[in-house]
């Protein structure tokens, strides 16, 4: 019996993010069957307006994560201001204003982590623009356990250095170009479990 | 390939379970039901700042060692809070809270999982402002000693003011921050007619019973820390504390949407987390 290879995205990125965010996410559909929860670097007071507007720009249904909320497919969730978002074993989110992890709230590598221990190969990670070097180790983490990793290419992102230490931590599956992400996520979105060219996140 | 296998991820979460189930028939604290994901990080922070090979090794030493277990405890509870944090609920207590607290000759109000008692004084402040504070008893109580001991002093650092004074601000307050202490070298006491009316005290919300008849409770920030399971039992508690009509109000990311009581509670600000109890406590049935 063929089911899908992935169940969901975690994506990370800091500064430059904006941008970034700006890019992917209207180019994925309405549809897409995979959700997606995004760490990004913020200030303290954001305040919900970066989801808004991200809701707005695109099909796909952007939100603030909220505490016990259940992953649906057609949405992103971003982590809240201050808070660090996580993945509990049954599939829905949890919030925390532990401790700064790489001086950082919300964390990347706590995002990554939490999802890599609640879909262990069914995940895909992916590591955007940014200036330090949060998500390497949740990355490195994601990959270990049979999940799939992305990177942007460091040539061509805003800030290099959070790709570059992402790309120096883990044998990666993709390195992509900003706007080549929203293909590909939609292409491993369709992958069904033993697919022939589900080749890259095979490799190790 | 896959470097860890389902059996060693099974292998992990019982490891962590016994931990967990040790700690509980050892000292009486149950983290069994805490959101797994991040007590599991402050887990592994504690074993590897120990220095310990595994779970099982870190509950031998737990076992085994009493000042150990309350080293352990305090990195297991997230005290962090601050001066009418989160201001804009404090306006929403103002415009929609407060008058209707007024109509009551006497009020009472729990502030559960107080950490160092900030929120509960911020609170008596307002009231004070809006003129009811002698009709007010504020029972402010946590499980971690430690931050209750501190306040219970109600001594706080001068470096903090800045903050506190700019979210009292925001908070609508109107009168002048720096009348509610005094202040000398590098700290600050908050003045004694507000803490006159706080009763600062021990209670664990998973094992402990409920005080009754509160028109409010906060708790904000520390559902968070629960699972599902979890919560539904400490809100199930609150809505029988909770006099006909009272106020519930939690964190500013924590909702009553994905629990068995939402259906008792009313929306009063949705973005400020405030809700109103009318439904009927002893008849909760999840539909
Ligand atoms: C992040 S603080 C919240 C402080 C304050 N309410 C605020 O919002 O700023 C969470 C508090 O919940 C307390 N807590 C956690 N588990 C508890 C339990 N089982 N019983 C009572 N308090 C608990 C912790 O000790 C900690 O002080």
């Amino acid at each position: 019996m063929p089911h899908p290879r992935y169940k969901a995205v975690v994506i990370g990125l800091s500064a430059g993010g904006m941008h970034a965010l700006k890019t992917f996410i209207p180019a994925l559909p309405a549809a897409f069957a995979l959700p997606i929860a995004i760490a990004q670097h913020n200030s303290k007071s954001s305040d919900g307006f970066l989801a808004e507007y991200l809701d707005q720009i695109g099909a796909l249904t952007v939100k603030e994560a909220e505490d016990k909320e259940p992953l649906c497919s057609g949405h992103a969730y971003l982590a809240p201001a201050g808070y660090h978002l996580l993945i509990e074993e049954d599939q829905i989110f949890s919030l925390s204003v532990d401790p700064r992890v790489n001086y950082c709230c919300p964390s990347i590598d706590v995002l990554f982590e939490s999802a890599a221990d609640a879909f262990g190969e069914s995940l895909i990670g992916v590591v955007l623009t940014g200036g330090n070097g949060d998500g390497s180790k949740g990355l490195k983490t994601i990959k270990a356990r049979g999940g799939c990793a992305i990177v942007q290419n460091p040539e061509t992102a805003e800030s290099r250095a959070m790709p570059r230490a992402a790309l120096k931590a883990t044998a990666v599956d993709h390195t992509v170009d900003l706007e080549n992400l929203a293909p590909l996520l939609i292409q491993l979105s369709a992958l069904q479990n033993g697919d022939e060219h589900d080749s890259g996140s095979r490799r190790r | 390939m896959i470097l860890v296998p389902e059996r060693e991820k099974e292998a992990e979460k019982m490891e962590i379970d016994m931990l967990l189930a040790g700690i509980h028939k050892r000292y009486g604290y149950d983290f069994s039901h805490y959101s797994r994901a991040s007590l599991k990080r402050r887990i592994d922070r504690a074993r590897e700042n120990a220095r310990l090979p595994s779970y099982t090794a870190l509950l031998d030493k737990l076992f085994h060692d009493e000042n150990y277990f309350d080293e352990f405890l305090k990195g297991m509870s997230i005290t962090v809070t601050e001066m009418f944090r989160d201001p804009l609920f404090y306006r929403g207590m103002r415009e929609a809270v407060v008058p209707l607290l007024k109509t009551f000759p006497f009020v009472k109000i729990w502030h559960a999982g107080c950490a160092t008692g900030e929120e509960a004084y911020s609170m008596a402040i307002l009231l004070h402002e809006e003129g009811f504070l002698d009709r007010a008893y504020i029972y402010a109580t946590d499980f971690n000693k430690h931050s209750l001991g501190k306040a219970q002093e109600g001594v706080y650092p001068a470096r903090s003011l800045g903050a506190a004074a700019a979210n009292y601000k925001t908070a609508g307050g109107t009168g002048d921050f720096s009348d509610y202490y005094n202040a000398s070298y590098d700290f600050v006491k908050f003045k004694n007619y507000l803490k006159e009316r706080i009763t600062f005290s021990y209670h664990n919300l998973v094992t402990d019973g409920v005080f009754g008849e509160m028109n409010l409770i906060c708790c904000r920030n520390v559902l968070i820390y629960f699972d599902k399971i979890l919560q539904d039992h400490v809100l199930s508690q609150f809505s029988k504390s909770l006099r006909h009509g009272g106020f519930l109000c939690l964190g500013n990311k924590e909702t009553l949407n994905f629990t068995a009581v939402k259906s008792l509670f009313e929306p009063v600000d949705t973005k400020q987390r405030i809700y109103r109890k009318w439904g009927d406590a002893d008849a909760t049935s999840p539909i």
